[in-house]
């Protein structure tokens, strides 16, 4: 009996192995890595040197302004980008789903974007905001026509740039969370409706108190993910500001660690790694954060 | 509240592109449901019944047709304004919600002076939760419920605004076998209380005749025959009716009328010769018409002089009777199923050896002999399956 059960045990092990190997040395072992890194005082590159163990790159990359900048655009980002594209996406599918002529051709229009290259986006956003000799931009057209003054979109005012980051970044994610939520929508059983129609609810408080419960979790499931989505953000704001995002103010968490590792400024793998490490105590406080309301308000 | 239904007729748009052409789902229905009373809309699952009822509650607008409640005339009112409770056969509960936010939701929908203090909503909840009996899962999740516990559930929800008709849409089909039982008895005493007219939907007969005040069979968009179920059951409009209705189900047989007598096969099993009981065409002495002949199960006498013989295949002893099932040509199902007192047993114990090999004789050995009941027979036109006698 005793026999039986270890054999069974190994051969689950067995079965796990190619997992555990691949898991282990692309996932665990980085990982683990990268804090060591974290904590290696005056780490060299070159000789595989260091003086010391401590909390000095830590402490380095909390005083550095570049890293605080990229804190607080990080952080402005998630902020502003999370709820809203959300809330839009939202809108656009309780939309979609309520039309019925057309409505195949607005889904594939709204997911266009999905499929779209992200060089040929930038392209569009360059026509869109930026300002040349030639032209002002579409942006700055509009403005002009409502009798504002012109704004310098991708090198003006920091308010402009974040703007932009913001606008793209939302614009970006949308065809997937309104992909998400249209398949939600739809699953949900026609009869609730009906119920409530024979109750004489109205069209408000069924979207309140029926829909949005119902693909809550869902949802749920966009916040978590734009979280996260939104904390590594760094690709978008290269796309829009060039490579020398700290001089642009528009770096971000991901983007300093880059900047710190390969960029101009870089060869300091030891910072690299305890910003990493700090993203991620974020990451993972805000995760938890999110399950524990979420549990909270769960109902299944 | 009184529900009457002139001409209703509803019909959907072909999907199918190649057919063109509407598909009738409920065609021309006109009938009157008398108030305070449990019917039973019954046929098999496509006839349109589950269409009738939605039309009734207002979530399908009729193509042609008219509905009153009492003497107003409902038709063009949204189903909110019909002042009706409907269960569905999925009982639609909201999951997110506890039983007690269940039944208030629809009293919370109301608005000006139809609106209710919190007091009032509450007291009226309790009021349902109790006539269904589920005070004590007030709190509960409808996921944490039994079947038989969400339907009570929705049974009250539909209730708490006091309807003028309840709507039940196939109310036992998702309970297991011994819930249904309850639960049928449960649907029944509940419509005793409330005395509100009820309609339910089911495709299962013995549902529909155990509870029902009336029964409404259907096929096909078109009503059958409408009346209190043991009426149906005795006098069916047609072999439809009369296949549909009954367990174990009616005996079906090619006949044929001749000389005043009714043969099967070969044998004259009856004496119709009395010309006043034929209904539709009288029929002239000597001639002769071929019939569909339909037995009811409890229809047969075992009788040793009896004059419909058949082969015994098998019985089947249930305790309280015996199933006796036999074959016979003109028979158009493969087995005949007759239920017979079990003073008969001693009889057909020994047949049954033969027939199982244990001592092969003739086959004549084998043949069981039966006289009818007159009342259990039935005569269908062959071509339109109308009722002849």
């Amino acid at each position: 009996m005793k026999k039986k059960w270890s054999n069974s045990g190994l051969k689950a092990w067995l079965y796990l192995l190619p997992a555990i190997l691949f898991l282990g040395v692309f996932m665990v072992y980085p990982l683990a890595d990268v804090f060591v890194y974290s904590v290696e005082e005056g780490y060299h590159s070159a000789s595989q040197t260091y003086f010391g163990v401590g909390g000095y790159n830590y402490s380095y990359v909390l005083h550095d302004p570049y890293f605080l900048q990229a804190v607080k655009n990080t952080f402005l980002l998630v902020i502003i980008t999370v709820p809203l594209s959300t809330a839009i996406a939202l809108l656009i599918s309780v939309g979609l789903y309520s039309v019925r002529p057309l409505r195949n051709l607005l889904q594939t229009v709204y997911f266009l974007p999905y499929v779209t290259n992200t060089l040929a986006v930038g392209l569009v956003f360059m026509i869109l905001f930026q300002k040349t000799p030639y032209s002002d931009g579409f942006a700055n057209l509009v403005i002009s026509w409502f009798g504002g003054e012109s704004v310098d979109f991708i090198s003006g005012p920091y308010w402009a740039k974040m703007f932009v980051l913001c606008f793209y970044t939302i614009w970006v994610v949308m065809p997937f969370k309104i992909l998400i939520l249209t398949s939600a929508l739809a699953s949900v059983d026609q009869s609730y409706y009906n119920a409530a129609r024979v109750d004489g609810t109205s069209g408000f408080r069924i979207f309140r108190r029926i829909t949005l419960p119902m693909i809550s979790p869902m949802i749920f499931y966009l916040v978590i993910t734009g979280f996260i989505g939104a904390f590594k953000a760094y690709s978008d704001a290269v796309a829009l500001f060039g490579t020398d995002l700290n001089a642009a103010e528009m770096n971000t968490i991901v983007g300093y660690v880059y900047d710190m590792l390969y960029g101009d400024s870089g060869g300091y793998p030891s910072y690299a790694s305890a910003a990493a490490i700090i993203l991620f105590a974020i990451v993972l406080t805000i995760t938890c954060i999110n399950l524990l309301v979420g549990k909270r308000n769960a109902w299944k | 509240m009184k529900v009457v239904l002139q001409n209703l007729t509803k019909k959907f748009p072909g999907r199918d592109r190649k057919k063109r052409g509407d598909v009738t789902a409920v065609n021309d229905f006109t009938f009157e449901i008398p108030d305070g009373k449990l019917i039973g809309l019954l046929g098999p699952s496509g006839c349109g019944k589950s269409t009738t009822l939605n039309l009734i509650s207002g979530l399908l607008k009729p193509t042609s047709g008219r509905i009153f409640f009492g003497d107003e005339d409902v038709t063009d009112l949204p189903p909110e304004h019909r002042g009706i409770g409907l269960v569905f056969q999925n009982y639609a509960l909201y999951p997110h919600l506890t039983v007690r936010q269940n039944i208030l939701f629809p009293l919370e929908n109301l608005k000006g002076k139809d609106r209710l203090s919190k007091e009032e909503m509450r007291a009226k909840a309790d009021e349902a939760a109790k006539l269904v009996q589920i005070g004590e899962l007030m709190d509960r999740r409808p996921g944490e419920l039994s079947g038989g516990q969400q339907q009570r559930v929705a049974i009250a929800r539909a209730l708490v605004k006091r309807p003028r008709v309840l709507l039940l849409d196939e109310p036992l089909s998702n309970l297991d076998a011994r819930l249904r039982l309850q639960t049928r008895e449960e649907i029944r005493r509940i419509q005793r209380e409330t005395k509100i007219t009820t309609i339910f939907v089911t495709h299962d007969q013995e549902e529909a005749m155990s509870i029902s005040d009336m029964i409404v069979v259907m096929k096909e968009g078109l009503v059958q025959q409408m009346g209190r179920p043991q009426e149906v059951y005795d006098n069916p409009a047609n072999l439809f009716v009369a296949k549909f209705l009954g367990t174990p189900p009616i005996n079906v047989f090619e006949g044929r009328m001749k000389n005043g007598k009714l043969y099967i096969g070969g044998d004259a099993v009856m004496d119709i010769g009395h010309p006043g009981k034929l209904a539709g065409t009288a029929m002239a002495p000597g001639t002769e018409r071929d019939v569909h002949v339909g037995i009811r199960p409890e229809g047969f006498l075992l009788q040793e002089d009896g004059p419909f013989a058949c082969e015994l295949a098998g019985i089947e002893v249930m305790g309280r009777d015996i199933s006796v099932i036999s074959r016979n040509r003109a028979s158009l199902s493969p087995a005949i199923r007759s239920i017979v007192g079990t003073e008969h047993m001693d009889r057909l114990i020994p047949l049954e050896e033969k027939r199982s090999g244990v001592t092969e004789t003739q086959e004549h050995d084998r043949t069981v002999r039966f006289s009818l009941v007159p009342g259990k027979v039935f005569l269908f036109d062959r071509e339109t399956g109308e009722r002849i006698l």
